[in-house]
């Protein structure tokens, strides 16, 4: 089964290319930067190109530009290269072209060891996409394990603080997870009758795993998967690599991890979990959305007692990520058929966290790179001083808490809709959690933004032009989502759709 | 013995013939950097044979298979698919080898030309070894392979490479002495030195409850296995390793770590898959033991190490022990509990995959090492300190060398490892594919030390690393492979899958 249509396969190997060139034939710091942006810009007009043409008609595959040819053939490891996209992960494919440019933008003040620096963030992009594009498990794998020396090397070596310590501590934990999902796929591949890494097939009802011949049971399988995504999401209790890695990274690092890599483990548990293993999905609902529930008031209320920026919106990750477990879980639903809603929230609210976390990372950096430190309680009054930066903040706070007009409104609102159904008590706590956001983040812009002045930051000056456009693209997509939230749901549901009739027992 | 029989044995009659020619070369060219130039134009002779004589085999497995009883081969030497494999195995680690170390070669002033005869010769005993299936030629094979390495452990003349060479010299002797017994046992017991006379006596019903149905055999099999066990560097016969790899001139330990080993896998794998296949339910569960026992205390021994080549010594050995999980995974019926053994494909191929894998990714590995410590004089990890500022190629490559040996992808040892390990489980081995992944894991951590010193830790000097276009060239092909292997395995896997066919009772 071959087909080939290439754009896919140029979206995801573009930064490559982009990064080979960079370590091999561009010299110069500004040439590397420009050379570095328009890789970038290019893999993001490929990634929005997708993300147009996507034929959303019912008519149309629910798979799109499918790359696809034999990798390893045979009977011993029947791979193949197999990439495409359907509505769930065309967004999330945009998402990934999207930061990728602010992330290159964000990096416009790194002087030490330059050409290695754009190596790594480039070859990152190319795993990302990788994760979010393949159909074969194997090769799903393996974006999923390139991704790891990327970002442990902008941890380690363009980091602050106790950087090689946050460093080795991302990588431990999600080498461990990896190694669950490693035997999971192992597993799952040499079941009797199985013998393929065809995702799409293994989620096609009727060729899907059933209880009869499995080498490991199917609740092991459920939970080795998820162990995996649950780690990089992160879930409480398996988040705590987050905060140090978050804190430690250089910007752009921060930029990436929060806006894209997190999202890896929500686009799995969407993906595997929910679409290889619906009914143990639906057996294991009310555990996901105890976790989910754990992880957002957890993590709101660690986040309100932060006093540096970025452990700050560190923190609110795990409590913002949390509400995807929550979304997932409203598949839990006893009465009446499940309706798209909860996870639709789920899909909606990897992107839109991607977004505002990327934008409020991007403040941060700015932040700290002019005032020179995070520590709250010794900032105060920049709004003054920085007022570009200071609304984009303001901005992603504001969506951050759920402000209606703004995306993370309709993700949280779609959330919460759909988990009522099924565990209502459960989400009347998470409902809490907006309170205690509302908290944190105002007071954090009250305090860090507004107030009096300080005298040692009459020096500073405003986002250049070169910062500031990666503010502008992000806030304009928070604020475009937030009211015109169908752009995105439409397509979400289109990928959703047939995951929700499988799980009603269709399909 | 008749053309045909000349025909056979080319390839390996050619490489004897470069060696020799290399030696005869050393005594009249006062040039000697022509000498590696000419060794690697003269592997192209054996190349060459092999390659007609792979086409040749287009239909049968073996050369030697129509050929008149009168041959003096027939018996000797079984020249298939598998041979071949080998064949070419060995000549591009040697190449690779001989390339990479020009410039090391200029500390052992006198001795250039033995050197590359030496190690010419070694690798005709073990391409001769890949094909031998006659208990005499086999071992005149292993001591055609082993005596030469010895000479070049100590080829340094210092005293610690004495010392490797003189260590490598008595264990391996010593091994030799307790495997040539077992050989004698073995003859006694069937009356043959050839395998298929092995095999068909061993097939005979013997005696109720004696494992391996007689205790000649047993023993026999057993003290053999000791001789095999030395040369491939698996548990408990690991204890020369370190010393001699932390002595011997570092090339000399690259060509030892992996072509020495293939070399020394084929004729294990031969010798038990078509000798010793009746009794296989018995020996798979001592080899399954063994691969364990590897595995375990090569990856436990290497956390510590603080030299590079040591602790390269201790990985080996953890690497043969994944390798013999592949040889145990051959054999499926233990588990299941039939009482009749059943040859299960996906575990030679895994082992013929894994031995190329591997290969490609130690000598990157090692051609690093060998031209970082040519120029610092040292093997000290520590001294690895910002290699990556001093030279990022080098760096870059010795950490692509070693995230494959983790068994990361895409790199080629990641499939290998998978193909490995589902081999184990697919033959009911599922307890030791396990340990293999947690193995993996703690051999993460001494792995992911050497790259965080290279690339976190600040240089003593700043000044540049020069690499010899020579060892950039090796380092380019050998990285090239393993990424090659990693990203686009189908073709390797077809080869593993063709050459063990001649496995297959």
């Amino acid at each position: 089964m071959t087909e080939f249509s290439g754009l896919l396969t140029a979206t995801v190997f573009l930064p490559t290319a982009g990064a080979l060139a960079i370590l091999l034939f561009v010299g110069g710091d500004r040439n590397i930067r420009w050379f570095a942006a328009a890789v970038a810009l290019a893999d993001l007009v490929l990634s929005l190109w997708l993300f147009a043409t996507f034929d959303r008609a019912d008519s149309a595959g629910r798979f799109q530009f499918i790359d696809r040819f034999p990798w390893i053939p045979g009977e011993t490891l029947n791979a193949s290269y197999f990439l495409g996209v359907d509505g769930l992960s065309a967004p999330l494919v945009a998402l990934t072209g999207l930061l990728g440019l602010c992330a290159v933008f964000a990096s416009w003040h790194i002087t030490h060891r330059i050409k290695e620096y754009f190596f790594w963030l480039l070859l990152l992009q190319t795993a990302v996409m990788g994760v979010f594009t393949s159909l074969d498990l194997l090769l799903f794998f393996l974006f999923w394990e390139l991704e790891l020396v990327p970002m442990f090397m902008l941890i380690a070596i363009w980091g602050t603080g106790r950087k090689e310590y946050s460093a080795m501590k991302f990588l431990i934990f999600t080498f461990l997870g990896s190694a669950f999902m490693l035997v999971a796929i192992v597993a799952v591949y040499l079941t009797p009758g199985v013998g393929t890494f065809d995702m799409t097939l293994l989620s096609t009802p009727g060729a899907m795993l059933g209880p009869a011949g499995l080498l490991l049971p199917l609740g092991a399988l459920f939970w080795l998967f998820l162990v995996a995504f649950a780690v990089k999401l992160p879930t409480w209790p398996l988040h705590t690599w987050l905060p140090d890695a978050h804190t430690d990274a250089p910007t752009a690092a921060s930029v990436m991890l929060a806006g894209v890599l997190l999202k890896m483990g929500g686009y799995g548990i969407l993906r595997i979990n929910v679409g290889m293993f619906p009914g143990q999905t639906e057996k294991f609902a009310w555990v996901l959305v105890v976790l989910g529930v754990i992880s957002v008031l957890y993590g709101a209320v660690v986040t309100l007692r932060q006093t540096d920026l970025k452990r700050l919106i560190a923190f609110s990750s795990v409590s913002h990520m949390g509400l995807v477990m929550l979304g997932v879980g409203s598949v839990g639903v006893s009465q009446g058929a499940l309706t798209i809603t909860g996870l639709s929230g789920a899909a909606m609210q990897l992107f839109t966290h991607g977004t505002i976390t990327g934008l409020l990372f991007l403040s941060v950096g700015l932040v700290y790179e002019k005032a020179h430190t995070r520590y709250i309680p010794d900032l105060g009054g920049l709004a003054g001083r920085m007022p570009l930066v200071a609304i984009a903040f303001l901005i992603a706070g504001l969506a951050s808490l759920g402000l209606p007009g703004l995306s993370g409104f309709v993700s949280e609102l779609l959330v919460f809709l759909g988990a009522f159904r099924a565990y209502p008590l459960m989400t009347a706590l998470a409902v809490l959690s907006i309170i205690l956001a509302a908290g944190y983040v105002l007071w954090m812009i009250e305090r860090s933004f507004f107030g009096q002045s300080r005298e040692r930051f009459a020096e500073i000056t405003d986002a250049s032009p070169v910062e500031a456009a990666p503010l502008v693209l992000l806030a304009v997509t928070i604020v475009g989502i937030g009211v015109y939230p169908s752009l995105l749901t439409d397509l979400f549901e289109i990928g959703l759709e047939p995951m929700v009739a499988i799980l009603n027992g269709g399909g | 013995m008749s053309l045909h029989d000349l025909y056979v044995i080319s390839p390996y009659a050619g490489m004897a013939a470069v060696a020799i020619l290399i030696i005869l070369l050393d005594l009249v060219v006062p040039r000697k950097g022509l000498l590696p130039v000419a060794a690697v134009a003269g592997l192209l002779a054996p190349l060459i044979l092999s390659l007609v004589q792979l086409n040749d085999l287009v239909d049968g497995t073996d050369l030697l298979a129509d050929v008149v009883p009168a041959s003096v081969l027939v018996g000797t030497l079984s020249v298939d698919r598998f041979a071949l494999f080998f064949n070419f195995l060995v000549l591009a680690a040697t190449a690779l080898v001989i390339i990479s170390s020009t410039d090391y070669v200029k500390r052992m002033q006198q001795f250039r030309g033995e050197y590359y005869g030496l190690i010419l010769f070694s690798a005709t005993g073990m391409m001769l070894l890949a094909a031998a299936t006659e208990l005499i030629t086999i071992y005149i094979s292993l001591e055609l392979t082993t005596l030469p390495l010895a000479a070049l452990a100590a080829l340094l003349m210092t005293a610690r490479s004495t010392e490797a060479g003189m260590k490598f010299l008595i264990v391996g002797a010593l091994s030799s002495a307790v495997m040539l017994y077992g050989m004698a046992l073995v003859f006694g017991f069937t009356g043959s030195t050839t395998l298929e006379g092995i095999a068909a006596s061993v097939a005979a019903p013997g005696q109720q409850n004696v494992p391996f149905g007689s205790y000649a055999v047993l023993v026999g099999l057993v003290l053999i296995l000791v001789g095999f066990g030395f040369k491939i560097s698996s548990v408990p016969f690991q204890m020369w390793v370190p010393d001699v790899y932390e002595g011997a001139p570092t090339p000399v330990v690259a060509f030892l770590s992996v072509a020495s080993k293939a070399a020394a896998f084929a004729i294990l794998l031969r010798v038990l898959f078509t000798g010793f296949f009746d009794v296989s339910l018995e020996w798979a569960g001592l080899i399954a033991i063994l691969a364990a026992a590897s595995m375990t205390v090569g990856n436990l021994a290497a956390i510590g190490q603080s030299n590079i080549k040591r602790l390269l010594g201790y990985s080996t050995i953890a690497q043969a022990g994944y390798i013999l999980v592949g040889v145990a995974a051959g054999i499926t019926g233990a588990a299941s509990g039939l009482d009749l053994p059943e040859y299960a494909d996906i575990g030679p191929n895994s082992v013929l995959f894994y031995l190329a894998s591997y290969t490609a990714a130690n000598l990157t590995v090692f051609i690093a090492v060998i031209a970082v410590g040519n120029h610092l004089g040292s093997d000290r990890i520590d001294d690895y300190a910002g290699l990556v500022r001093r030279s990022p190629f080098l760096a870059g490559a010795l950490t692509l060398g070693l995230v494959a040996l983790i068994g990361v992808p895409p790199t080629s040892l990641f499939i290998a490892k998978l193909y490995i390990f589902t081999a184990a489980v697919d033959s009911g081995l599922a307890w030791l594919a396990i340990l293999g992944v947690i193995n993996s894991v703690v051999s993460a951590y001494y792995y992911a030390k050497i790259i965080r010193i290279m690339f976190l830790q600040p240089a003593a000097y700043q000044e540049a690393i020069p690499i010899p276009a020579t060892s950039g060239l090796a380092l380019s092909l050998s990285g090239v492979a393993l990424l090659w292997i990693g990203i686009a395995p189908g073709y390797l896997l077809k080869m593993a899958e063709v050459a063990s066919v001649a496995l297959a009772g």
